[in-house]
């Protein structure tokens, strides 16, 4: 579900959000070349095509875009490593592989304004000087796939793609390419690896992908979000842009509401907006409940609890309250859910989808796995606490790539918070909740007897 | 504490200059590296010991086992030690000194083994596993795990001689690496994800790999086993001595284990500067040879009366020997094989001269020439590493900006070669060109381009690199550009002595391009012959025989007036004199009758031999040879004796018995070069060899040769044969695993034979009416061999390729015709399927 501007005018003080890239997702086809053009579209493209790549990289470095896949990477200066003049081609590759339980703001994008995407690839080539995009899709969504292939085609019957399409830098392709649904290919450099046909494995780093990346060559790799936000900047100025969010977190973003929320959906918001502020836009948690722990920006990313409402949800506020800003993928759960059991299922997630690679991740979620799963039954002894944190200890920043802290993040935040409620699993022998009540349909007495 | 890495320099190469240096601090002790060590090097060399499992000095870095964990200054998280390169000014602390990295191997320990099987008491790897031991080292007596471990049958085999054990494997992706990375054979790869992440290969396509044994020698737990070693034995039952191998002319460091006399299993040693750490599959499982139940234990009579070899008593066979040999001084000859020890054949070549009186012994048994001996004693002997200390050498043969290749396929013929050509290509971009018939599966793994000949036409492709032919075509411009940049080599193999004028051109196109000329052998004993004096025109020390002054120098030190005045003839013509009823006796060590370019005529010169005058074997297992022999001695195989190969590269090769006599469970037999000394005692000759160190103080102290060179080859290419409609001119060469004596005993290496495959060009193949699967014949004027036919584009029309020997009885006795001479091509006709196909397992 989007939530549209009217939707807030009438409930909430509009000021508070910043719909650009969310602007029309209500009009009729709003994925359309021609809504999105009604809307200002191709207009930032015009303009950047006017100025040097260089200049190109320097104003989108000098609005402090940040990348929006999770690390929060200044998006100006990836562009900038990018070797020039080395006679090797230069590739964009955009992550659109989005997999992480909670993260949900990236497909509803691709899914009603491809075309922003289109544009900002177009922007970021020039840039870049690279005259082939590649958008790697995560493969389950086939029907944003459709409307992906369907906005390339008409940015190319429109003349924004092909021959000349970057002027004097040439032709412009882009290769939308659906990936095989797994977790690991939102790494970048295992996403490089499975877009060259092999497994989706990370690979080493150095040699970084601004280096040799994709085929070996200068790449590129952006979320969806950072380089759909480029052709606004452009349109709008750098200074616009940096009038949102803060001196460090400037600019807008999608913040995606989950979990027991009343009217969960997609709030595109100045960046430092906070949980308590949201919610109060989508009609706070559930009736008859109230907020028991939340994510800021995915699994990934240690939960918080009902003191952090305040926190501004931007890179630096997140950071302080010792999580992270992630995907802004706000899984919000009431008081009804267990968190063991939350934990749990997580935990499952991380071992289905490790890759394999390293020891800490592929062993100790296999692992944490057996033994979270004996907590939640009431299987487990106490000193199993202190084994689980010991364990997630070592997969923290001992494994390849950030999977692993991903891994270990949902453990020791919730035994930071909620180790009472763990203790209780074994002295009671058991999951003191009652799975069902924190279902969607709890508090209607017709479908109690679901299995959740 | 500074310390900096100065390795050794090989070769008489000018030492590195001095590469930027880095300093660092590993546990408050500063060290200075060169720019792009690993920290884990760094650490090595100050003495501290960060456990790991998949890191390898010879393989890029994988960073996947974590357990090398260190802490770096400065960094947000601990890290990888095998992955960061050293950079100035860094501080590193080990588990020595941080608790964080102690407490992150421990943990990476216990995670790696909440897996493990524990089955270490029968598991091939306990006793010499790093697992076991870093397990022991930096983990915990008592495991926290009490969950479910995974499970898999066990074990898969991934060829027929490497076995999987995935239970076992801790996925440090060493043998995926080599394979893709060292050997070129990305036959096994990881499949499948997290937890059930396994080695394992394509359906139907196994590990075929010539390197496939050093997977299981890399592997740092049990997981990878060797079919033909898995649960024979346990590392602390074996005994291990440093060896040689014998196969080709590598020279690999091999480490040799046997268990109360019986090797078990050969190992690839560690030697920087000639296989580094690997060796092929032949080297290693290649020794069961010598187990074989038939190996003559005792000296062989053939009885006057009955005509059969019956056991004999050394003194007994050693007078009737002698007996045989006595009246025959003068009208003898020797055939000595190419597997000889330096030591052995020089024993044979004294034993030709002192005691026989004869120039006439040869060593090569093989396709030969006059011309490749004039080559061998003009351009080869008396240079080589431990020799004159020019030639060249690994290292300069992979620092080569370009190498061509004439007559000689890298990974067949010489693995370790093959190796280095592939790592020059990789690490710099080596350009190999090959002078070939075909793009060899070798070739391709390194980069290779072929310029394609027909048999017999590579002087013509010598010719036109050595000018600047216009007609050279690209390829060929190429080739001639490369060739001229400093330090380009020409390697030429023994394979080259088939074509007339091979050898002139090759030396003709060294010298017009500036490029280096070296000879790579396929046997480990023939560089060492031609030194030692067992080929003819040469005395040892690479004498030219028919200089009076290396005449009189050499009969000086071997107390003789004069040495024998007849040239000395080549195997060819012993075999032809043999035949014609010249030799009075004829002494054969170690010699395979089908291996001779004629091996009828040879069979013939043989029954001529054995009818009308004294054949005399030294061989360690019955052959066509002792059959018809006199007197058959026993001779060592190379585990059970001491002595040295000099490797292509001219670098002795030394090497001390494995099996001592005293650890011997079958009879002590004799090296070659104590049967000759005892036989000479019989001729009441004084051969003077008595033991190896006085013979190898003799034959240092003859040194080298300072006077005139004898002239260099001159031969002009032969007239070319036309093949008609229905003809094909021969073309071939040996695959490295086939069907040779030294490879038997071993079912596992067999089954890993490459398959034996006719090719033909297309155009040939459509004129004759076959395409690729159907079967082929080729007929030849003693017959016909019938194989799989693989059309292959880059083939010249109208030739066909065979491998020499890897069905029937091999290509020149079955069709009794040698590469460059005309065959006859057609599909096969009869239904019946030939029982030649069978061998091609």
């Amino acid at each position: 579900m989007t939530v549209t501007t009217d939707d807030v005018k009438q409930e909430s003080p509009r000021e508070l959000l910043a719909p650009v890239l969310s602007a029309f997702w209500d009009e009729p086809e709003s994925w359309t070349l021609d809504v999105y053009r009604r809307h200002g579209g191709y207009r930032g493209l015009a303009k950047a095509l006017e100025m040097a790549p260089d200049d190109v990289i320097a104003y989108v470095k000098e609005s402090g875009l940040r990348g929006r896949g999770g690390a929060g990477f200044p998006t100006g200066m990836k562009w900038q490593f990018i070797p020039q003049g080395d006679g090797k081609p230069h590739y964009l590759v955009v992550n659109a592989d989005e997999s992480e339980p909670g993260t949900c703001k990236d497909i509803p994008l691709l899914y009603a304004n491809p075309h922003s995407l289109v544009e900002g690839i177009i922007i970021a080539c020039h840039a870049i000087r690279s005259n082939h995009a590649f958008i790697y899709l995560r493969g389950e969504v086939v029907p944003v796939l459709r409307r992906l292939q369907s906005a390339v085609a008409e940015a190319h019957a429109a003349g924004y793609l092909g021959k000349g399409a970057l002027g004097d830098g040439g032709d412009l392709e882009i290769t939308v390419h659906a990936g095989a649904g797994a977790y690991i290919c939102g790494e970048e450099t295992a996403l490089l690896d499975s877009l060259e046909g092999r497994r989706g494995q990370p690979r080493l780093r150095p040699p970084f992908p601004a280096v040799a990346g994709l085929y070996a060559c200068p790449t590129v790799v952006n979320n969806v979000e950072s380089i759909a936000s480029v052709p606004a900047i452009m349109a709008e100025g750098k200074d616009w842009f940096r009038s949102m969010g803060s001196e460090k977190s400037p600019g807008f973003t999608l913040y995606s509401l989950s979990g027991h929320v009343a009217r969960p959906g997609q709030y595109e918001a100045p960046l430092g907006i906070t949980l308590r502020e949201l919610l109060d836009l989508s009609g706070g948690i559930r009736p008859g409940h109230r907020l028991k722990f939340w994510t800021p920006g995915g699994s990934s990313t240690p939960l918080l609890t009902d003191e952090h409402l305040d926190v501004p949800l931007d890179y630096e506020g997140v950071g302080a309250a010792g999580s992270m800003l992630g995907t802004k993928a706000l899984q919000c759960f009431d008081e009804t859910t267990c968190v063991v059991r939350a934990v749990t299922r997580w935990t499952e997630f991380y071992a289905h989808e490790s890759c394999g690679k390293c020891t800490p991740c592929r062993e100790g979620t296999y692992w944490l796995v057996q033994l979270m799963r004996d907590i939640e039954a009431g299987k487990a002894l106490m000193s199993d606490l202190d084994k689980i944190a010991d364990i997630a200890d070592n997969i923290n920043g001992k494994s390849f790539c950030a999977l692993g802290d991903g891994a270990a993040s949902p453990i020791f935040s919730s035994l930071k918070y909620f180790r009472a409620e763990y203790e209780q699993h074994i002295t009671e022998r058991g999951c003191p909740f009652d799975p069902a009540k924190s279902t969607a349909w709890s508090d209607s007495a017709t479908h109690q007897e679901v299995n959740a | 504490m500074t310390v900096t890495t100065d390795a050794k320099n090989g070769g008489g190469q000018p030492k590195p200059p001095p590469t930027d240096l880095v300093t660092l601090t590993i546990d408050g002790i500063e060290i200075s590296v060169p720019k792009g060590t690993l920290v884990i090097r760094a650490a090595e060399q100050l003495g501290i010991e960060i456990p790991r499992f998949c890191d390898h000095p010879l393989l890029d870095p994988a960073g996947a086992c974590r357990q090398c964990i260190v802490e770096v200054e400065g960094q947000r998280k601990p890290m990888a030690s095998c992955t960061i390169t050293c950079t100035e000014g860094m501080v590193v602390r080990t588990q020595l000194t941080s608790q964080t990295a102690e407490k992150a191997q421990r943990g990476v320990m216990e995670l790696l083994l909440i897996n493990h099987p524990l089955d270490c008491p029968v598991c091939d790897k306990g006793g010499e596993c790093p697992l076991q031991n870093q397990a022991m080292s930096t983990g915990e007596a008592e495991t926290r795990f009490d969950g479910v471990k995974r499970t898999f049958a066990k074990p898969v085999p991934i060829s027929a001689q490497v076995l999987l054990d995935r239970e076992r494997c801790v996925l440090c992706a060493r043998c995926t690496r080599f394979s893709n990375q060292v050997a070129g054979d990305p036959m096994i790869e990881l499949l499948e994800r997290g937890a059930l992440q396994q080695v394992g290969t394509g359906e139907g396509d196994p590990l075929e790999s010539y390197f496939s044994g050093n997977t299981i020698q890399i592997c740092p737990v049990g997981a990878l086993t060797s079919a033909a070693y898995r649960f024979r034995a346990r590392p602390f039952d074996l005994v291990s001595s440093p060896s040689v191998c014998e196969h080709c002319a590598g020279g690999c460091a091999t480490r040799t284990d046997h268990r109360r006399g019986k090797v078990m299993r050969r190992l690839a040693a560690d030697d920087p500067q000639v296989n580094e750490e690997w060796m092929c599959d032949k080297g290693r499982f290649g020794f069961r040879y010598a187990q074989r139940p038939d190996r003559l234990t005792t000296p062989l009579v053939r009885n006057a009366e009955t005509g059969e070899l019956t056991p004999a008593s050394w003194p007994e066979a050693l007078r009737a020997a002698a007996e045989g040999l006595t009246g025959a001084r003068g009208s003898a000859a020797v055939l000595t094989g190419g597997r000889l020890t330096v030591e052995d054949a020089y024993a044979y070549g004294k034993f030709a001269r002192v005691a026989l009186g004869t120039n006439d012994v040869d060593f090569r048994a093989r396709v030969h020439s006059a011309e490749e001996a004039a080559f061998l004693a003009s351009q080869v002997a008396g240079h080589g590493v431990d020799l004159d200390g020019a030639g060249t050498d690994y290292a300069s043969l992979e620092a080569a900006p370009a190498v061509l290749l004439v007559g000689f396929e890298s990974e067949e013929e010489a693995p370790g070669v093959f190796l280095r050509l592939r790592k020059a290509h990789r690490k710099h971009g080596q350009r190999i060109f090959s002078v070939a018939s075909h793009i060899t599966r070798g070739l391709a793994k390194t980069n290779g381009t072929l310029l394609p000949a027909a048999p017999g036409t590579e002087t013509d492709w010598l010719e036109a690199l050595a000018g600047s032919d216009p007609a050279l075509g690209a390829e060929g411009r190429q080739a001639a550009e490369a060739l001229r940049e400093s330090g380009a080599l020409i390697v030429v193999g023994e394979r080259l002595a088939g074509v007339s004028g091979g050898f002139t051109a090759a030396v003709a196109a060294a010298a017009a391009t500036g490029a280096r000329l070296v000879w790579i052998p396929r046997r480990a004993g023939e560089r060492g012959a031609i030194e030692a004096g067992t080929l003819p025109g040469l005395l040892p020390g690479g004498r030219p025989e028919s200089d009076a002054e290396a005449r009189a120098e050499i009969a000086a030190a071997w107390g003789l007036r004069a040495l024998p005045e007849a040239a000395g003839r080549d195997t060819a013509g012993i075999v032809q004199a043999a035949a014609g009823g010249e030799l009075a006796a004829l002494v054969v060590a170690g010699v395979e009758i089908a291996d001779l370019p004629d091996p009828a005529g040879a069979r013939a010169a043989l029954d001529a031999v054995a009818a009308d005058g004294f054949l005399l074997s030294l061989e360690q297992r019955p052959s066509e040879v002792t059959d018809r022999a006199h007197v058959v001695l026993p001779v060592s195989a190379v585990v059970e004796k001491e002595g040295t190969f000099l490797n292509w590269e001219g670098r002795a090769r030394p090497f001390a018995a494995a099996i001592k006599p005293d650890q011997m469970t079958r009879r002590q037999t004799v090296p070659d070069a104590r049967a000759l000394q005892m036989l000479a005692d019989a001729l009441d000759v004084h051969l003077g060899l008595p033991d190896l160190p006085t013979l190898r103080a003799e034959l240092d102290g003859l040194g080298e040769w300072r006077g005139a060179l004898p002239l260099g080859p001159t031969a002009t290419p032969a007239d070319l044969p036309r093949p008609g409609a229905g003809e094909a001119v021969l073309a071939g060469h040996r695959l490295l695993l086939d069907q040779g004596l030294m490879q038997q005993g071993d079912d596992a290496l067999k089954a890993t034979r490459h398959a034996a495959e006719a090719r033909l060009s297309p155009a040939t193949a459509e004129e004759t009416g076959v395409a690729t699967g159907d079967h082929l014949t080729v007929t030849g004027p003693a017959g016909t061999v019938t194989l799989p036919l693989r059309v292959t584009d880059e083939l010249p029309d109208r030739v066909v390729w065979l491998p020499l020997n890897s069905v029937g009885g091999g290509a020149y006795q079955d069709l009794g015709a040698r590469p460059g001479e005309l065959v006859r091509v057609a599909a096969q006709t009869s239904a019946a399927s030939p029982a030649t196909e069978e061998v091609n397992a």
